[in-house]
């Protein structure tokens, strides 16, 4: 009996063979990874060797929750998360707008891919060119200097600023994308009632691009929630949930208690998710 | 309806995968967890003993092959920099093949050596105690080593190198923490660390300081000449009240701390732009800004300061340890060391080789030999939980209750 006989007497069989890798991907690099990382947190470490001691403890979480360092650590970053995904947001509707509305059809793919361009350097090429334009006598000071403003200089404005722009193009392009599904009718048909440009935008195009937004969001307050490079090329001397957990894993050598650390932003985004759901804009991604 | 339906299936059959999932792991975890925790109990119990691994007594041919575990710079085959081999002549001298693996981190360090895939290691001192306390390195025969006899005696027989007057390495090369400030912006010139330390500071926003838990033995330091009635007697052997202390000094810092450098083109950097103006660098940096013609001055302050005093150590679990002996010999050798030290930038530990560097005055620039200049430094050692400073009647900090303080330093 021949393989191609059998898969072709079999479909069930031909489709168990198709699903197993990317099921087996799914479920062993992601899910199982997720698992581990749970696992490990729930275990102790030698303060001295550092070796880690596989009994069951509750400390990492108790230390998590009662150092107050920790709580202001989360809230900051995730203020830091919200304020980069409002920023981009209020960036990148416009930006999305002109490219699906206004732009002519030959000149959208230009824009696309303008759009797409920032992404082809390295994100650590980017992050150190922020941090030379925001230094003492960069670039961003040189600008402000007739207007009498200097560089924020290196801190949480100047991680926020450069998560900003390294993360832009994952909002756009949702909105954009949102944008080219809103027909053109229902535009004309606002105008045609009497809607000012401002009307519409607000009761018509906002509400259609809403899930698209969120999608965008999603991709933003997640990517910050969890960076630490660029908190440690512009950030100064500010910590996030990232920095957090790689100075454990790299500097204390504590894997249990850095991974109770990650697990921190993993529930973050449950509880974002869960939101999201709540106001029906996954269904309509 | 239907769709609900699904969507709760769905996260039923989840759970039960991850259900499964951590149950087998408690399952096949637990059965070796028992060794382990006995393994840590031991480390902690009492006073510090390390494993009782057999010293080397003789040294036999080279067994043609040698695995190295270095910092970076420090075992260099020309094969990044055509001027620096030092590795191609021991190679051709004593026939022993090397594989070099770089680290950079000391933590990094710890972790590889774990898997004894590694002879020999350039160990600093916040890695070697742990090394020794867990069994990854073995006592060293310094009779077995020639060139042993010309290293510095100030380096040898130290907390960081050996233990109850075993040697457990051949110390490499030392450096200290020194003070540095931009000279057109830092008036008048400082003389003392209270200038990065004290509350009120003129450079605001513009102090830096080394990002490490390490960097607690700094604020220590300080407080051991203006607060005596602490009782510090070593940076490093700090009781919990010292260590609550030496936060609050850190945290008082943190207010004008601009940036904390762990990498030292950023440190580099930040002072050539002026982002920073004061803080801790090491005699490399100071050199590189100079060479960059940044207005820099460092100085080692009076009060003494911290420092860095590596040690070439042997894996407990090598199988090439005639190779092994046969590189720590190299590495202190008056050619090997002075390659080595010109090449990082620090002091060689071997006093003839100082007539070897290609600059007549690197060892001049860098102190080499100089005892009193040594003596201002506190090198290096992993914070323990049996007090290095001698005292029996307290339990002192250890590194991870350090590393706890560091990140609420930081905030």
């Amino acid at each position: 009996m021949s393989l191609s006989g059998v898969l072709h007497r079999r479909p069930g069989f031909r489709l168990g063979l198709l699903l197993t890798p990317p099921m087996l991907w799914l479920g062993v690099a992601y899910l199982g990874a997720l698992a581990a990382l749970f696992i490990t947190s729930l275990w102790g470490q030698n303060s001295f060797t550092g070796q880690v001691e596989r009994t069951w403890t509750l400390d990492n979480f108790r230390t998590l929750l009662t150092e107050g360092v920790y709580r202001t650590i989360t809230l900051r970053t995730i203020g830091v998360a919200a304020l980069v995904t409002v920023v981009d947001a209020v960036l990148a509707i416009p930006i999305a707008l002109f490219m699906a509305k206004v732009a002519s059809r030959r000149w959208q793919p230009v824009l696309v891919v303008a759009v797409l361009t920032p992404l082809w350097a390295s994100y650590l090429v980017k992050a150190y060119a922020w941090r030379g334009m925001l230094s003492e006598n960069g670039l961003v000071s040189w600008l402000g200097a007739p207007f009498g403003l200097s560089s924020p200089g290196y801190g949480l404005p100047a991680v926020v600023l450069t998560l900003a722009y390294l993360w832009l193009p994952f909002m756009i392009l949702p909105i954009f994308a949102g944008l080219e599904r809103l027909p053109d009718s229902l535009l004309e048909a606002s105008a045609d009632l009497g809607a000012t440009a401002q009307q519409t935008l607000r009761s018509v195009v906002l509400p259609m691009v809403f899930p698209a937004l969120v999608a965008g969001s999603l991709f933003t307050f997640s990517l910050s929630l969890g960076d630490y490079i660029t908190v440690r090329i512009v950030g100064g001397a500010s910590q996030m949930l990232g920095t957090v957990v790689y100075d454990n894993v790299g500097v204390a050598n504590n894997l249990p208690f850095a991974a109770a650390m990650a697990t921190v932003p993993v529930v973050i985004m449950l509880v974002y998710l869960a939101l999201v759901r709540r106001t029906g804009a996954l269904d309509n991604l | 309806m239907k769709r609900r339906t699904t969507s709760r299936m769905r996260i039923a059959t989840l759970s039960t995968v991850l259900a499964v999932a951590l149950v087998g792991c408690g399952t096949t975890d637990s059965g070796d967890s028992g060794g382990d925790a006995a393994a840590g109990d031991s480390a902690e119990a009492g006073s510090f003993t390390p494993p009782d691994i057999p010293m080397k007594e003789e040294l036999g041919d080279g067994e043609g092959e040698l695995s190295i575990l270095a910092w970076p710079y420090y075992a260099e085959d020309g094969s990044n920099d055509p001027n620096a081999d030092w590795v191609t002549p021991f190679e051709k001298e004593t026939g022993c093949q090397t594989d070099i693996k770089v680290f950079s981190t000391s933590d990094e360090a710890f972790n590889l050596m774990k898997t004894g895939a590694y002879d020999v290691v350039s160990a600093s001192g916040d890695a070697s105690l742990r090394l020794i306390a867990s069994g990854e390195v073995a006592p060293v025969n310094t009779d077995l080593i020639d060139n042993y006899t010309d290293v510095y005696d100030f380096l040898k027989d130290r907390d960081w190198n050996s233990v109850n007057g075993q040697s457990y390495g051949v110390p490499h090369g030392y450096g200290a923490n020194l003070l540095m400030w931009r000279t057109d912006e830092v008036k008048p010139a400082p003389t003392s660390w209270s200038s990065v330390f004290e509350a009120d500071s003129p450079y605001q926003g513009k102090v830096t300081a080394y990002d490490s838990p390490i960097y607690i033995a700094d604020a220590a330091l300080y407080l051991m000449n203006t607060k005596p009635e602490l009782g510090i007697e070593n940076p490093y052997a700090l009781d919990e009240d010292q260590l609550a202390a030496a936060v609050e000094v850190l945290k008082t810092q943190r207010q004008n701390v601009g940036e904390y450098w762990g990498d030292f083109l950023k440190h580099i950097q930040s002072f050539t732009t002026g982002n920073s103006v004061i803080g801790t660098t090491w005699q490399a940096n100071v050199n590189a800004l100079d060479a960059d013609k940044v207005p820099v001055e460092a100085i080692l302050p009076d009060e003494g300061s911290t420092g860095w005093s590596d040690t070439w150590m042997v894996s407990s679990k090598s199988e090439h340890t005639n190779c092994a002996y046969l590189w720590l010999n190299h590495i202190i050798s008056p050619e090997g060391n002075a390659a080595v030290a010109e090449y990082f930038g620090e002091s060689p530990a071997n006093a003839k080789s100082c007539d070897l560097t290609a600059d007549k005055n690197f060892c001049e620039t860098y102190h080499a030999g100089d005892a009193s200049y040594a003596d201002k430094i506190w090198y290096w050692t992993t914070p323990i939980e049996t007090c290095l400073d001698g005292r029996t009647d307290v339990k002192c900090t250890d590194y991870g209750d350090w590393t706890q303080a560091w990140t609420e330093v930081k905030g």
